[in-house]
């Protein structure tokens, strides 16, 4: 097999971002094609519905729900105020009359004859979505929300906390091996994203929510910390909705590993720069990476809906990053790609990749245990 | 169970010679190619790829393609068209195609479920042991009694997005408020589909027939209404088989049709694919009946793990939904707790780092161990997800009928607080499948592992699905049972061989068990074994011996009361037999030394690992 596919992360300087951007529900799209639109500019909003109160009426004025229908004093469709009267019992002579009120602000959904529920809906949410970076509109989904282009650098991170924020790129430390602490963490990176070096402590992390930092960007973190953060352990990789107080991006993995010095040269040159960063990581089905996007604004990236090229596998001299012991996180280049399985040091037989490190070392590797890194320029 | 209803024309099996059979798993899509070799049908050569569901392919059959290619570089055999547009069936050239190409997935999280009834004990849990019997991850319950208010069960139905729903609730004749009720809270829900793609979310309503025009006229028009025969028709017997066939229907005709490149894959396939769950569970039937035995079947996955039982007859399947050895793997480390799992580690590890690896493996869940250390810790962590998902099996395999079995009325309302049907005495075999399992290096680790997380009593024989094979014989199945069996008994099942462990209070020391037999070459053994032991003897599948078990200490017992011996017949198989004093449940010594040396004691007694350090490359670094 002369390539192999391994999925790896981009970190790429100059490449074509699209990003879908779509209400939760059926909604109005605010944009139309060749449009050009800022990050913060909204592109679609909707109204979620309000949450829905049950409440068996009938129950409450004691009659049988089939003649529930002529005690009402409100009727489907009907707006209600919290507290206001929405059924009633004659009584007798006026007395024991029976009353029920509604339990929310809203509109009545239904009455039923045969529970005797009444479901109130509380009024509507609204919601809007903006562009997350700044580009043009290439395609509009109606009533759904649209795809923004822009040309830019894009870094996907491995594990992320947090949803979109944008904001202004800092440097914390100024190497891609320097731990970062919390004395790393100084006031005026309120509202910026800080780009760190192999590791956040959790001191970092807390101090950087005290001062008000919008998003971190770090190579690694203790998956324990996660825990102390959050209050609660992350089992599965689906984040993105985390209220952790800024967003992190992890860009290598869990523990101590210093960020890739491509990556850490990359955004260092971005520093100063406006960047939309989102922590939401999905591993499974329709995957999600943590990303930084900056956006290249004095380039246009056309109209026309960009189309990634295939990914082209995995070749001899291609770099690669180790992502299991023992070469987890070491980088280096695949000197070859022999079709037979090789024997491991558990005694299983895998399919494997010999490669050279940057230490010098070269090693065979089960080609499940690396992933490429894709620097590929596209578009421009 | 029964074989999904196909709109895929008919397999004529008299014409069936070589059949290619994928799994497309939610990390690898497996692929085997099962041939009639000298007039019996053989499992003859593997192969397998990464599955691309996901970005940038989003298309399962390039996995599937990338899958039949290995077979066929492998077999030498052409089975991928020329243009990449399906399995090559076979046109009279002896060294191309198949005659049928046939599929399983659980890809893409699987199967989905959200189920409601009326009862949490009663119909809502015939509903949910419908949908896991489909193969069916039920995401929730609902019931009028669920202890949640209207509002908190209508935010959780808006939070999820399942596949479909399978509503019951209310026996033939029976309840119509309550079922109104909930057809009610539903239609306020507005429940949408995980996929969206604009197509009605699925509800099968399988409740009280008397209601259906109700149901009919509030759920109508906002969801694909489809109304089956009762789960529940009469409150002692259920009737599961219709609710259960019309989950496989929709999950062709819904799920699979949405989910990435699985339009390809329904024309390629000569059968409908089935959930893997589905099919697996229809091999595990299919060993318990033709051999008339108690079975616990487990397949555990990167996702979830499956536990299977059939016990006097009874099938019950359950999933734990985030217990798995990759995407799942950090799940097993927070509900089981790090301690529960540093037990079984056999040599001292930092704590942190261990956190670490488990959060590693979890983000990227393709890897696989390369070092001998990382190989322990999987196989620690692969012994916690076991013990957790079994816990959870026994807990809902309680008096539970399988499909049209019938209950007395006073078993129908004793609902909660039941023995488990699962009784590891009675236990005849132990099947393993998935990776962690199959793919073991050594077949005596994947025995530990289960005889560690199960606990098996008296005697009770183990054995793995060689290299995971079951999913795609439960499909073959659905087209030439006879087929199916013949490479299930001939390539599937590789016994281990049997262990045994006496029950009751025993003491940690001095000894256990008097083990007495002979050999097949003539060799007597008398052996007695101490407390906290394990010991390993050599027994192929094919020699079975007669053995005598004396329990040494007066309240352990070995099948025939306290204290008395035992006889019996017993075969081996490529482990063998292995005697297991460590008590029930096993006693490990508290001290992290003491009980890293009793760990290392069991791994030389029963010859687990190699010594590590021998791969056939220089320039390896160590761990």
């Amino acid at each position: 097999m002369a390539a192999i596919f391994t999925p790896g992360l981009k970190v790429t300087e100059h490449t074509i971002v699209l990003k879908d951007r779509r209400l939760p529900m059926e909604g109005e799209v605010a944009v139309s094609v060749g449009q050009a639109v800022r990050a913060d500019d909204v592109v679609a909003r909707t109204e979620l519905p309000g949450k829905v109160y049950p409440v068996n009426i009938a129950n409450q004025l004691g009659v049988d729900p089939g003649q529930l229908a002529q005690h009402m004093t409100k009727q489907v469709g009907d707006r209600v105020e919290e507290g206001e009267l929405v059924a009633a019992t004659p009584g007798f002579l006026g007395l024991f009359k029976s009353e029920a009120t509604a339990p929310v602000a809203g509109t009545i959904e239904s009455i039923s004859a045969i529970t005797g529920q009444v479901i109130f809906q509380a009024h509507p949410i609204p919601v809007e979505i903006d562009a997350y970076i700044t580009g043009k509109v290439v395609e509009v989904h109606a009533g759904e929300g649209c795809v923004v282009q822009a040309a830019g650098t894009l870094v996907q991170g491995i594990f992320g906390l947090g949803g979109e924020v944008k904001a202004e790129l800092m440097l914390s430390v100024d190497s891609a091996d320097a731990v970062v602490d919390a004395g790393d963490i100084r006031p005026e990176m309120a509202g910026r994203i800080v780009v760190g070096g192999s590791y956040a402590t959790v001191a970092a992390l807390k101090r950087a929510v005290e001062v008000g930092v919008a998003g971190m960007v770090v190579g690694g973190f203790d998956y324990d910390e996660i825990k102390e953060l959050l209050g609660y352990e992350v089992g599965v990789a689906i984040t993105g909705g985390e209220k952790l107080g800024l967003t992190l991006i992890v860009t290598e993995g869990f523990g101590r590993i210093p960020m890739a010095p491509a990556t850490f040269s990359l955004l260092k040159s971005k520093v100063g720069r406006r960047a939309s960063i989102n922590g939401a990581t999905q591993i499974r089905a329709g995957v999600i990476r943590p990303e930084v996007v900056v956006t290249d604004d004095d380039e246009d990236a056309g109209v026309e809906r960009w189309v990634p090229p295939e990914p082209k596998g995995l070749s001899i001299g291609d770099q690669v990053r180790g992502i299991r012991a023992p070469f987890f996180g070491k980088l280096g280049r695949v000197l070859a790609l022999p079709a037979e399985p090789a024997v491991l040091d558990t005694e299983s037989k895998a399919r494997i990749m010999e490669v050279e490190f940057e230490d010098g070392e070269v090693a065979i590797v089960p080609r499940a245990n690396v992933e490429a890194i894709e620097r590929e320029e596209a578009g421009a | 169970m029964s074989a999904p209803s196909s709109s895929s024309p008919p397999v004529d099996k008299d014409k069936l010679e070589r059949v290619l059979a994928t799994d497309c798993g939610s990390t690898t899509t497996k692929a085997i190619l099962i041939e009639k070799v000298g007039g019996e049908w053989r499992q003859t050569w593997r192969g397998e790829a990464p599955t691309t569901v996901e970005a940038p392919f989003e298309d399962v059959t390039r996995g599937v393609l990338n899958g039949a290619q290995e077979v066929a570089e492998l077999s030498g055999r052409s089975l991928v068209r020329d243009d990449g547009a399906g399995i090559l069936r076979t046109n009279g050239d002896p060294t191309k195609g198949v005659s049928a190409y046939i599929s399983t997935s659980s890809a893409g999280g699987g199967l989905q479920l959200v189920v409601g009834g009326v009862v949490l004990s009663m119909t809502a849990e015939s509903a949910m042991r419908a949908a896991l019997g489909a193969g069916a991850i039920v995401m929730d319950t609902f019931a009028a009694n669920d202890r949640r208010k209207p509002f908190e069960q209508i935010e959780r139905i808006r939070q999820l997005r399942p596949d479909m729903i399978l509503l019951a609730g209310g026996i033939d004749g029976g309840t119509r408020k309550h079922v109104v009720a909930l057809a009610e809270m539903l239609k306020a829900a507005r429940p949408r589909t995980r996929l969206g793609g604009g197509f009605d979310l699925p509800i099968i309503y399988a409740g009280n027939q008397r209601v259906t025009d109700d149901i009919e006229r509030i759920l109508g028009e906002m969801c694909d209404l489809k109304v089956v025969p009762n789960v529940r028709p009469v409150m002692e017997s259920e009737n599961l088989g219709p609710a259960r066939d019309k989950i496989h229907d929709l999950f062709m005709e819904h799920v699979m049709a949405q989910a990435p490149g699985y339009d390809k894959l329904m024309r390629w396939v000569d059968a409908p694919i089935m959930p893997t769950p589905g099919a697996v569970g229809l091999i595990m039937q299919t060993i318990a009946r033709q051999r008339g035995i108690n079975v616990l079947g487990v397949d555990i996955g990167g996702a979830t793990t499956d536990v299977f039982s059939v016990f006097d007859g009874t099938f019950n399947r359950t999933v734990s939904a985030n217990l798995g050895m990759s995407y799942s793997v950090s799940n097993v480390l927070a509900e089981a707790g790090l301690s529960n799992i540093l037990r079984w580690v056999p040599f001292d590890i930092d704590e942190k780092g261990l956190r670490n690896r488990i959060g590693n493996k979890m983000i990227r869940p393709t890897t696989i161990p390369q070092t001998l250390e990382e190989l322990k810790i999987e196989q620690a962590i692969a012994r916690e997800a076991l013990r957790l998902a079994f816990i959870q099996h026994k807990e809902f395999a309680t008096d539970l009928k399988g499909v049209q079995q019938e209950r007395t009325i006073a078993d129908a309302f004793r609902q909660t607080g039941q023995d488990s049907l699962v009784k590891m005495q009675a236990l005849d075999l132990i099947v393993g499948s998935g990776g962690v399992l199959s793919h073991a290096p050594r077949r005596v680790q994947s025995m530990r592992m289960m005889m560690d997380a199960y606990e098996p009593e008296w005697i009770t024989e183990v054995a793995v699905d060689s290299i995971f094979m079951m999913p795609h014989l439960g499909v073959l199945s659905s087209i030439h049972e006879e087929a199916a069996t013949e490479v299930f008994e001939k390539d599937c099942l590789i016994f281990l061989g049997t262990a045994i462990a006496a029950t009751g209070e025993q003491k940690p020391t001095g000894p256990a068990l008097r083990v007495q037999f002979r050999l097949p070459d003539g060799t007597g053994v008398d052996e007695s074994i101490d407390s906290g032991r394990l010991r390993r003897w050599e027994l192929s599948r094919d020699d079975e011996i007669e053995i005598t078990l004396t329990p040494l200490q007066r309240r352990l017992d070995v099948g025939e009361g306290p204290g008395k011996a035992r006889t019996a017949k017993v075969r081996g198989g490529v482990v063998g037999l292995v005697v297991d004093t460590r008590g029930r449940p096993i006693h490990l010594p508290d001290a992290a030394a003491e009980r890293v040396r009793k760990l290392q004691e069991w791994v030389e007694a029963l010859g687990e690992y190699g010594a590590g350090g021998q791969s056939r490359w220089a320039g390896q670094g160590a761990d």
